[in-house]
């Protein structure tokens, strides 16, 4: 991965690249006894290659030009590429860079691998790994090929607002806990890719603080989204740890058994949910920022688009934040609906204190939002090769944007304010007025007395409103199946809810189908007699004699 | 002097809001030929409630007793933005219009964890139906100050407050505000109030199992973002009056000039509820679909001239 990053030459980037994929095959099988593990490294492998083959011959055509693999002999040769082949590198390079980083429709690897890899790598895949294909895109697209059309931008900002919703709809349904997070994966690739895309944008349409200030929301969402998809995915192995299970149907009532894995937990889904004052909010907030100026700097079809892109990411982020009510809920409040949630203990310190770190940088990242940003516009004036005069950042507390009107944003203020007010409360509640009595007692259950477990809200039942408003596009299926002891008494109902994947049935299903019968097809080539085969020999080179003159 | 202003005018906002939930509640009544509750009467609630024992669930972590905290601390820090005195006098260094959505939703995303942490079914479901249609709220809201802010340039509170906002695109853009202002308030179409029918069971489920202070903190939070959300349409419609001076005589206009705007609206939203019969859950999606095609025929018209 590190050698991805600092190759300074194409070729080099190629083959660390490759390396990089091939590496990480091997730890999603990690677990190899299992058959899932297999097929998920299957999926993974041959998704990462085709992304692999786009990008090396987007890699070729521009070496075409420049005949030489060095990035500043690229980006020289980049000015005498026509047009038309600009477009076309584009293209397979965001195809490319795209499946890496699981952009829909490229993602369907995303959730089947990352979740079969032990915690702490499914960790560096989803936080750091997806990353290095940002990373490309920067690279090739924004420093060395330059933005060339209006169009390049439109279509990442359609990609990712895309991305965004589907990956969230899908985590809203999900309750394996590490898939779930590896769909919200998706969905923040989408988030991070908003901002390059208006950057794009505004690049072109040559509004150079503002094709920084996006730039600067993308980069800042790709830290944050590494800090606490990280944290994530280490307290979700801390829950495998201590129950043995990541299916949150089975999970419930951890927080009293583990509450450092919560805290840690509901900082991490807090930040992920885009709540003041935390990381995730700042960067969502500094992306909807730079859409709103790009509105207001542009004028018809474009403005009525960047409205829409900020409207989904708005979607984006009221669906996110059910998900993880939903995935913190159901995992850690109220009674353990298994046996072995019950007896869950917390985990050793080792796991216990790079959680705790995780989360004081997510907490970090949101307070200290103007020293950040103050930094990531330095590298976003390195990026897209500008220098510009405005500052961010008012002071260290207060984040500015500078137009006509300055609009501000300050976290530490509003964490401020939370506290005090949260403090005059707790005095006027508890000190000055006269004590009441708190007293512990039953839920209320309409009088039964007898709460269970079973009793409680699921996951399924959670998201079930969720599953009905988007059923045009998750196809919800349901199965009733009555187990009967005789023909007229049924002792016991078996349901069961699932969903089709949308992708898979009807844009890989059918790729997969015609493989396999043009593979049928060339079989018959293959007889198995040897004189078949030397007359194929034969004909080759009697066809390549022929025609050796012609080239 | 500022930061006093701002004390105020929170106060203010916090203290009338419970007035107008009284008066909305009075003119239902009235409107439905019932003589009604006293307009004062959430205030007696409100004490009574101070003065209640309470009973928690054990069951319960401390997600539950944190959140009539962070609820009210989160509705508070909202009103903080509102200007009420002039275009000067908010917290507008804190945040801009987009801020207020998400303190907002900080609020809401710790109610529905505490619904969950009941083992309650019905809170759970609350919780559920609550995220259920704010996420799809959220849009709509998002869009619709989207294109008022465009049309002041800013998405800075108090500059949308000082600018003269009377344009179709941002009136459309007002309806399709009024729309979230019923859902977010958990009003009639979406939700009701006054009844703990399962039926209805979507913010009021969520509360179920608090009991005196805490109970009585999250009934005032959800006085303050009704009131929220009445400040931020009385904003766009129409723009406050700048104080030359702080007489006396000048603060008790503007004072009374915006409990005009705000009881307008309020009679409005009882307007609504009266004539309007509960939705069914599903039915939601349809009327926010609607209000989100409402905000983007604003930003549309905004986007064409007008």
């Amino acid at each position: 991965m590190l050698g991805v990053v600092t190759a300074n030459n194409g070729f080099f980037f190629l083959i660390m690249w490759e390396l990089m994929s091939l590496i990480s095959y091997f730890l999603v099988v990690f677990d190899s006894k299992k058959s899932k593990s297999i097929q998920a490294g299957t999926i993974y492998i041959i998704m990462t290659h085709i992304g692999t083959t786009f990008i090396t011959a987007a890699i070729l055509m521009l070496f075409n030009y420049s005949n030489s693999f060095d990035f500043i002999a690229l980006q020289n040769a980049a000015e005498l590429i026509p047009s038309g082949t600009k477009n076309l590198i584009f293209l397979f390079l965001l195809v490319g860079f795209g499946t890496k980083a699981g952009i829909v429709p490229l993602h369907i690897w995303l959730p089947y691998a990352h979740p079969q890899a032990p915690s702490h790598i499914s960790s560096i895949m989803s936080g750091v790994m997806i990353k290095t294909a940002i990373y490309g895109l920067l690279r090739f697209v924004f420093i060395i090929l330059g933005i060339n059309a209006l169009w390049w931008g439109v279509l990442v900002i359609i990609l990712a607002a895309i991305s965004c919703i589907v990956g969230v709809v899908y985590a809203l349904i999900e309750h394996d806990i590490k898939k779930l997070l590896a769909y919200h994966s998706v969905e923040n690739i989408g988030i991070i890719l908003l901002g390059i895309g208006a950057s794009m944008i505004f690049l072109k349409m040559n509004i150079p603080s503002l094709a920084i200030l996006a730039l600067i929301a993308g980069l800042y969402h790709l830290i944050n989204h590494a800090i606490f998809k990280s944290l994530l995915f280490l307290c979700a192995g801390s829950i495998y740890k201590a129950t043995g299970s990541l299916d949150i149907e089975k999970l419930g009532g951890l927080i009293k058994k583990m509450p450092y894995t919560t805290a840690c937990f509901l900082i991490g889904a807090m930040a992920i949910s885009a709540l003041p004052p935390l990381n995730g909010f700042v960067s969502e907030w500094l992306t909807l920022q730079a859409l709103f100026l790009g509105a207001l700097n542009s004028s018809g079809f474009l403005r009525v688009f960047l409205g829409i892109a900020a409207a989904s990411l708005a979607l984006t982020g009221g669906l996110a934040a059910a998900c993880f009510v939903k995935a913190f809920g159901i995992t850690f409040l109220s009674l353990s609906r298994s046996k072995k949630a019950e007896e869950a203990v917390e985990v050793p310190f080792s796991m216990k204190f790079s959680m705790v770190f995780l989360s004081i940088l997510a907490v970090l990242f949101g307070l200290l939002a103007s020293p950040i940003v103050k930094y990531l516009s330095h590298l976003s004036q390195y990026i897209a090769n500008i220098h510009l005069n405005t500052s961010f950042a008012l002071n260290n507390f207060t984040l500015i944007i500078q137009s006509k009107n300055p609009i501000y944003l300050s976290t530490p203020l509003i964490l401020l304010l939370f506290l005090l007010i949260i403090t005059i409360a707790y005095f006027i509640i508890h000190k000055t007025l006269r004590s009441n009595k708190v007293a512990t007692n039953k839920t209320w259950d309409c009088g039964y007395y007898n709460l269970t477990p079973r009793c409680e809200y699921t996951a399924t039942g959670f998201s079930k409103p969720f599953r009905l408003a988007f059923s045009f596009f998750l196809l919800p299926q349901t199965k009733t199946e009555k187990v009967k002891d005789s023909f007229y008494h049924t002792t016991s109902f078996k349901h069961e809810v699932s969903t089709i994947p949308l992708f898979n049935k009807y844009i890989y299903d059918p790729i997969l189908d015609l493989i396999m019968k043009t593979a049928k097809i060339t079989r018959k080539l293959q007889s198995g007699s040897i004189n078949v085969y030397i007359a194929y020999i034969f004909a080759t080179i009697l066809l390549l004699i022929i025609f050796m003159g012609k080239f | 002097m500022k930061p006093v202003i701002i004390i105020v005018q929170a106060l203010i906002l916090i203290l009338i809001s419970l007035l107008i939930s009284g008066i909305i509640r009075k003119i239902k009544d009235n409107l439905k030929m019932r003589k009604g509750a006293s307009i004062f009467q959430p205030y007696y609630n409100f004490l009574k409630l101070l003065s209640k024992d309470e009973i928690i669930s054990e069951n319960s972590s401390w997600i539950f007793k944190i959140t009539p905290f962070i609820v009210l601390a989160a509705a508070i820090t909202a009103t903080c933005l509102i200007p009420l005195f002039g275009t000067g006098f908010s917290l507008n260094n804190m945040g801009d219009i987009f801020t207020l959505i998400f303190i907002l939703a900080l609020g809401r995303f710790f109610l529905s964890l505490a619904g969950l942490d009941t083992a309650s079914t019905f809170s759970g479901m609350g919780s559920s139906r609550e995220m259920f249609i704010s996420s799809l709220v959220e849009p709509v809201a998002l869009l619709a100050l989207f294109v008022v802010a465009l049309n002041s340039g800013s998405t800075n509170l108090s500059l949308i407050a000082g600018v003269f906002n009377f344009k179709l695109s941002s009136l459309v853009a007002v309806i399709a505000l009024f729309m979230v202002t019923i859902s977010e308030t958990s009003r009639i179409p979406i939700d009701n109030h006054e009844t703990h029918l399962e039926l209805t069971m979507v913010h009021e489920a969520m509360l179920l199992e608090y009991s005196g202070r805490s109970l009585a903190m999250l009934e005032l939070a959800t006085h303050i973002k009704q009131m929220v959300f009445f400040s931020l349409i009385a904003i766009i419609l129409s723009p406050l009056i700048i104080l030359p001076s702080f007489s006396l005589y000048q603060i008790l206009f503007t004072i009374a000039f915006f409990l005009l705007k705000i009881l307008i609206i309020g009679a409005f939203i009882a307007l609504v509820e009266i004539s309007i019969a509960k939705m069914r859950l599903f039915r939601v999606v349809d009327f926010l679909g609607f209000a989100f095609v409402l905000s983007l025929t604003a930003l549309i018209i905004q986007t064409w001239g007008m």
